[in-house]
């Protein structure tokens, strides 16, 4: 392999990391969820449309008041944008999801997508149903490689966007390995009704799942609203879709399964656009789904299902 | 003289758990018929009967499982029906299910830990920052949760994956579980079934201890005849959802109703 085939395998690296970070930030919320309610939350992508919005109109306005340090706007942001997006995803469960809890899977499912379709139209109304932009926040980067060949393009977003995702997970992963209320988050995903029986209040868990999910999705939500500089009302579609696909590539319920899911569905996607046509990456990512749930139904990380009685 | 002189002392304890005109349906099937039992504070009191005789239900219908088509259930004077799940066990009321139901894949001693949920401080603040509060109540459980691996002889394997044990010791661990929550009524459903004789009679030996040192009162569901007639103050018999009998064990044991129950008609 040439020097230059090499640098290029790294930017695709680079590249399907920052893409990866996103999704397996959504997956998490995905794979929460069905840990515990063994449900799909159909309306989780709009959740990060959201998040992504309120990222965007948080950054514009502390651009007019002429707020100009990046770490104040990050952290300023990133505050905002969990506060406002996890208390839609707690009000969305405690509207159109508890109220039919115990009915056949179906309904909550039907419900989902019903949250879904109107969160959409609901950004419409307020926002419009065009591509809303902004000036990039952080702009700028490393290069690396030869003068004359292909160089390698390390933005600081990029190394924000791993420095975030790696940060939030972490908090999760200690969260839920050492907290009181994540022993009990691990419990109801194993047997919520006899989590219940002992006393743990179920709904609080749930609510808090929720919660949680949503606070990821806002964090990637902002992270790409600071990437791209744009949004629209119908990002939440396709973004939901990739995170669920990586929640399931990864094992529905494991959390460290979403992370890898996500972080393999985006190398997947980065490295498809590169080597074969970038129109291909959609095919490529379902693709490997389909190729992962056909060998490994349960997913990478995912344990045979436990039989319950 | 009084009438309550003429009572013996058993009798003049309250009821703990009152059960009154139990019955469940579901669709054609009356499942439960008019079932009526005391349990006082520190006894043991066992329901056994043949299979489908309905003693599960009538546990799921007093531990607030299922929701009973008629009658109530009181726990010292206060009804349980309508409580949500993880009321009723504050309350006080606590159960086992007839298969093993630990969380598998969490360690012996964070199953111990998780039903000391409610009586733990929860809330965001001071679990964010470890205030020493939240610290001293930690450890407070990790002693507690020691003490009854002690008790149950699980110590030495306090941080293995629950499932992974032996099956007696998942059936010790679901009973510490439950008694670490300081229940007043323990409900066991079959606690002896897949165990050997020496794991039964350690299940005896451990039952009749919560009785005498914690002053637990204990409602039972056995097939093991040996173990329900060596350690029950008192047995209800169940055939077809209807109540045929209810007694010492020695009443029981000569009851010809049971008998024909158990035997069929001779």
């Amino acid at each position: 392999m040439s020097d230059s085939a090499i640098l290029e395998f790294i930017q695709q690296i680079i590249n399907g990391l920052t893409l990866g970070s996103i999704y397996a930030l959504i997956a998490i919320g995905y794979t929460m969820v069905y840990g515990i309610i063994g449900m799909i939350n159909f309306a989780h992508g709009e959740i990060y449309m959201i998040g992504a919005y309120v990222g965007l109109l948080v950054i514009t306005a502390l651009g007019l008041f002429g707020v100009e340090s990046i770490p104040l706007i990050l952290l300023a942001t990133l505050a905002i944008s969990i506060l406002v997006t996890s208390s839609y995803g707690w009000t969305v469960e405690r509207l159109a999801y508890r109220p039919l809890r115990g009915s056949p899977r179906l309904v909550p499912l039907i419900s989902a997508i019903g949250v879904s379709i109107f969160l959409q139209n609901y950004v419409q109304l307020g926002q419009g149903a065009r591509d809303v932009s902004m000036q990039p926040v952080l702009s700028g980067g490393w290069r690396f490689g030869p003068e004359d060949g292909f160089q390698v393009y390390l933005s600081y977003m990029q190394v924000l966007i791993a420095v975030v995702t790696v940060a939030f997970m972490a908090g999760l992963t200690l969260f839920i390995g050492r907290s009181r209320m994540g022993r009990a988050c691990r419990a109801c995903s194993q047997d919520r009704a006899m989590a219940n029986l002992l006393g743990i209040d179920t709904d609080r868990v749930i609510a808090l799942t929720f919660i949680m999910g949503a606070a990821l999705a806002a964090v990637a939500g902002v992270l790409v609203s600071m990437y791209y500089g744009l949004v629209n009302p119908f990002i939440g579609f396709l973004a939901g879709l990739k995170a669920f696909t990586a929640a399931v590539l990864g094992g529905i319920g494991s959390i460290p399964g979403a992370m890898l899911g996500g972080v393999v569905l985006g190398l997947a996607e980065s490295f498809a656009s590169a080597y074969l046509q970038t129109e291909y990456k959609d095919v490529v990512a379902f693709g490997l789904l389909i190729l992962v749930l056909l060998v490994r139904p349960t997913g990478l990380m995912g344990r045979p299902d436990v039989e319950k009685v | 003289m009084s009438l309550e002189l003429a009572k013996t002392p058993v009798a003049q304890t309250p009821p703990l758990l009152e059960v009154q005109h139990l019955s469940m349906r579901f669709g054609g099937l009356l499942a439960v018929d008019t079932v009526h039992f005391e349990v006082r504070p520190s006894q043991i009191f066992a329901i056994i009967g043949p299979n489908g005789a309905g003693k599960t239900t009538v546990f799921n219908c007093v531990g607030g499982f299922y929701r009973p088509t008629t009658g109530t259930v009181a726990l010292n004077g206060q009804p349980l029906h309508g409580l949500a799940s993880h009321h009723i066990a504050q309350r006080g009321l606590v159960r086992t299910f007839q298969n093993v139901r630990l969380f598998k894949t969490m360690t012996v001693v964070e199953n111990l830990l998780i039903s000391q949920h409610t009586q733990l401080e929860t809330r965001l603040f001071p679990g964010l920052f470890k205030t020493p509060k939240y610290r001293r109540a930690e450890a407070e459980a990790l002693d507690r949760a020691v003490f009854w691996l002690e008790k149950v002889g699980l110590l030495a394997v306090a941080n293995r994956e629950a499932g992974n044990l032996a099956y007696g010791q998942q059936r010790r661990l679901e009973i510490a579980r439950c008694m670490i929550t300081q229940p007043k009524v323990l409900m066991l459903d079959e606690p002896a079934a897949g165990l050997n004789p020496q794991e039964t009679r350690d299940l005896d030996r451990l039952i009749n201890e919560l009785r005498a040192e914690h002053g637990v009162a204990v409602l039972l569901i056995e097939h093991d005849m040996s173990l329900v007639m060596g350690i029950s103050d008192e047995i209800l018999v169940m055939e077809y959802g209807r109540p045929i009998a209810t007694g010492t064990p020695a009443e029981i044991r000569s009851n010809p109703k049971v008998i024909k129950a158990y035997l069929g008609e001779e």
